[in-house]
C-alpha cells in the first residue's frame, strides 16, 4: 500500500490542510443542514455508511429525469444514453482503483456480494476437502460467514490469524498460518471497528509466494486512503459505493483478468449470456458475464459521481485531514479518565471505538443522540472482534471528509455528559 | 436534556448500578435466556414456581441500563405474584413502553415499573426494556423444569 502509511493517524502537517475548506465541502451535503433533538447533527458513523454530496444526489435524479431506460440492449435512443452513462462510471471506478481493464470491474450490491461472488464463482468449484481459507480476527462478518458456508459446501477449513491487544495483525502468525493448502486468503484493509490498516502488500506477498489467491475487503479503505490494486497485486479488490459518499445497493468487486475468465458465472439471467438455447447456452464475455439481471444503472451513475467527487478533492488532502482530525479526536477522549479506546493500532484511520466504564455502548449511543451526535454502537458487525477484547459492544465514532474540530468537541462533550449522568 | 433525564430517571440509574436480584436462583425450577441479537445482551432468568405462584425470581447477565434496570424491577415486582397475575403485569408493561398512542398517564397499578415509560419515545430501546420480560415470560410459558442445581 504505497499511501497507508502516510495516513495513519500521525498529525497531519499544515501544508495538507491549510486549503482544505471543510466549510464549503459541508455546504455540499445538504443533510448536515439539519438539528436532531434541537441540537445540530453531528454525523460520525461514516464507518457504517457516508452521506452524499448534492453532486451525487443530482446525478440519480438527472438519470431518472433524463436518460432512464435498460441498458446494453434498445436501440433507442434513452438506453443508448444509459448504457453510455453505466459504462462511463465503470471507467470511473476502473481508474479510482487503478485496474487495467474495464472487465475487471465488475458492479455488485456492494461489498458484501463481491465476497460472495468470489467465494462461489472463484473458490467453490476448486476447493476441496482438506483445502484451507485464510482470514484474520478482525474481519467483517461479511468477510467470514461466506467462508463459512463455503466450508461447508466444501470441506474447506476456516484458519484465522490472530491480533494483539492494539487490534493489529501478527503478522508472523499470519505468514505462519499460510499453508500449503491454502487456496484463498480473505483480508480486511481497514477494519471497521478498530480503524486499523493492515499491511496488506505484505500479506498478499506472502500470500502468493504459497500460491494462494487473495481477497481484499476494502470497504472500509476505498473512503479513506488511495488503492492501487495494480501496485497491491491483490487478485480481487471488493468495496462499497455507499461508504464512498455514493449511494447504497452498488459497489465494484475488482478481479484480476485471467481470473474471471476462469471462473464460472456466479447467477444466471439476462444480460450475462451471448446466446440461449435450451441446448446450451454461451456466456457473455467479462464483466457482463458477472452482471445477470438488470443493475443497479442510477447507483452506478451516481456512484461514479461520488468518484468524480472525492477524487476533485484529492485524497492527499482528506488523508492528511482526516489524519489531522483522529489525532485530534483521540488526544482529547483520552483525557477522559473513564474512556477506554478499543483499538489502538500505530497505523489507523478514521474509528474510534471505546467504551466508557460502568456504561453499556447503548447508553452512551442514546445520550449522544440526545445531543445530536450519530454514533455506532454495538458490536459493529464483528462479534469476534468484541470476543476478542472481552467485550459485548462498544461506540464507535469514525470520521469522514465533512466532520470538524467542533464536532470532535461535540462528541467529547458528549461524552463527558455520559460520565455525569451515569457518575 | 430534559427529555435524556425522562429516560434515564433516578430509579433506572440506581437499578443499573446496583441491580436487585442479580444471581443464580439454586432453587430455580423454570429458567430461560433470552438474546437480543442487535445489541449482543444476554440475560437468563431464573424462577421458582410453587402452586402456580412466583415465589422466587432472579437474572444474571449484563447490558445496557435500561435492560439491567428492567430485569432487576421486573423480579421485585413480580415475585409473590401468581402467574396469571405475573402475565397481566407483563401485558401492562408491554403496553406501556409499546403504546405511541397512549396520552395520559401511564398506568399506575405498575408501580415502580412507570419509571420505564418514557422508553415509548426512544424506540431503538424498546427492546432493551422489554428483553428480561419476554425471557421471563417464555420462562414462564414453559412447562419444562430445568435442572440447573450444579
Amino acid at each position: 500500500m504505497i499511501t497507508a502509511a502516510k495516513s495513519s493517524g500521525q498529525p497531519g502537517t499544515d501544508t495538507h490542510t491549510a486549503d482544505y475548506d471543510v466549510e464549503s465541502i459541508r455546504r455540499d451535503f445538504p443533510i448536515l443542514r439539519q438539528t436532531i433533538n434541537d441540537h445540530p447533527l453531528v454525523y460520525l458513523d461514516n464507518a457504517a455508511t457516508t452521506q452524499k454530496p448534492q453532486a451525487v444526489i443530482d446525478a440519480l435524479r438527472h438519470y431518472y429525469e433524463t436518460s432512464n431506460a435498460n441498458i446494453h440492449r434498445g436501440v433507442h435512443e434513452l438506453s443508448v444514453r444509459a448504457t453510455e452513462d453505466y459504462e462511463k462510471a465503470r471507467i470511473k471506478a476502473q481508474r479510482f482503483i487503478g485496474a487495467d481493464r474495464r472487465e475487471e470491474i465488475i458492479f455488485t450490491r456492494g461489498t458484501t456480494e463481491g465476497i460472495n461472488l468470489v467465494a462461489q464463482a472463484y473458490a467453490r468449484p476448486i476447493l476441496k476437502s482438506g483445502d484451507e481459507i485464510l482470514i484474520t480476527a478482525m474481519e467483517h462478518h461479511s468477510n467470514i460467514v461466506p467462508w463459512q458456508l463455503l466450508c461447508e459446501q466444501t470441506g474447506a477449513v476456516l484458519r484465522v490469524a490472530p491480533i494483539n491487544d492494539r487490534g493489529e495483525l501478527l503478522l508472523d502468525e499470519y505468514e505462519k498460518l499460510i499453508g500449503p493448502r491454502t487456496k484463498v486468503v480473505a483480508v480486511v484493509h481497514i477494519s471497521n471497528a478498530l480503524g486499523t490498516v493492515n499491511p496488506i502488500e505484505e500479506m498478499i506477498a506472502m500470500a502468493h509466494r504459497r500460491g494462494a489467491v487473495v481477497v481484499i475487503d476494502g470497504a472500509q479503505a476505498a473512503p479513506h486512503l488511495p488503492v492501487d490494486v495494480r501496485a497491491l497485486d491483490c487478485d480481487f479488490y471488493a468495496l462499497s459505493s455507499h461508504k464512498l459518499y455514493g449511494p447504497t445497493g452498488i459497489g465494484v468487486l475488482y478481479g484480476k483478468k485471467e481470473l474471471l475468465e476462469s471462473m464460472s458465472p456466479y447467477q444466471g439471467g439476462g444480460d450475462m449470456i451471448k446466446s440461449v438455447t435450451f441446448e446450451k447456452t454461451i456466456y457473455n464475455d467479462l464483466p457482463f458475464r458477472f452482471e445477470a439481471g438488470t443493475p443497479n444503472i442510477a447507483g452506478s451513475i451516481a456512484f461514479g459521481a461520488a468518484l468524480d467527487y472525492v477524487s476533485r478533492l484529492g485524497f492527499e488532502k482528506i488523508d492528511a485531514y482526516e489524519a489531522e482530525l483522529l489525532t485530534y479526536a483521540t488526544a482529547a477522549l483520552s483525557e477522559i479518565p473513564e474512556v477506554r479506546l478499543i483499538g489502538t493500532a500505530a497505523k489507523k484511520v478514521s474509528v474510534l471505538s471505546f467504551v466508557v466504564d460502568g456504561v453499556h455502548a447503548h447508553d452512551v449511543g442514546t445520550i449522544l443522540d440526545q445531543l445530536g451526535i450519530a454514533v455506532r454502537t454495538g458490536h459493529h458487525c464483528a462479534q469476534p472482534v468484541m470476543e476478542h477484547f472481552g467485550l459485548s459492544a462498544t461506540a464507535r465514532a469514525s470520521i469522514g471528509l465533512y466532520n470538524t474540530k467542533a464536532e470532535i468537541d461535540a462528541l467529547v462533550a458528549g461524552v463527558r455528559k455520559v460520565v455525569e449522568v451515569f457518575g | 436534556m430534559t427529555d435524556l433525564r425522562e429516560l434515564y430517571q433516578e430509579l433506572i440509574l440506581d437499578h443499573n448500578k446496583r441491580p436487585r436480584n442479580r444471581r443464580k436462583l439454586e432453587s430455580a425450577n423454570r429458567r430461560c435466556d433470552g438474546y437480543n441479537p442487535l445489541c449482543g445482551d444476554r440475560v437468563t432468568i431464573f424462577v421458582k414456581v410453587n402452586d402456580d405462584v412466583v415465589e422466587d425470581v432472579s437474572f444474571e447477565g449484563s447490558g445496557c441500563a435500561i435492560s439491567t434496570a428492567s430485569a432487576s424491577l421486573m423480579t421485585e415486582s413480580v415475585k409473590g405474584k401468581s402467574l396469571t397475575e405475573a402475565k397481566a403485569v407483563f401485558e401492562r408493561f408491554h403496553d406501556m413502553v409499546t403504546s405511541e398512542e397512549s396520552t395520559g398517564p401511564p398506568d399506575s397499578s405498575l408501580g415502580k415499573l412507570q419509571v420505564f415509560s418514557g422508553v415509548v419515545r426512544y424506540p431503538a430501546r424498546v427492546k432493551c426494556a422489554t428483553l428480561a420480560w419476554h425471557t421471563l415470560n417464555a420462562a414462564l410459558a414453559s412447562n419444562i423444569e430445568t435442572v440447573s442445581t450444579e
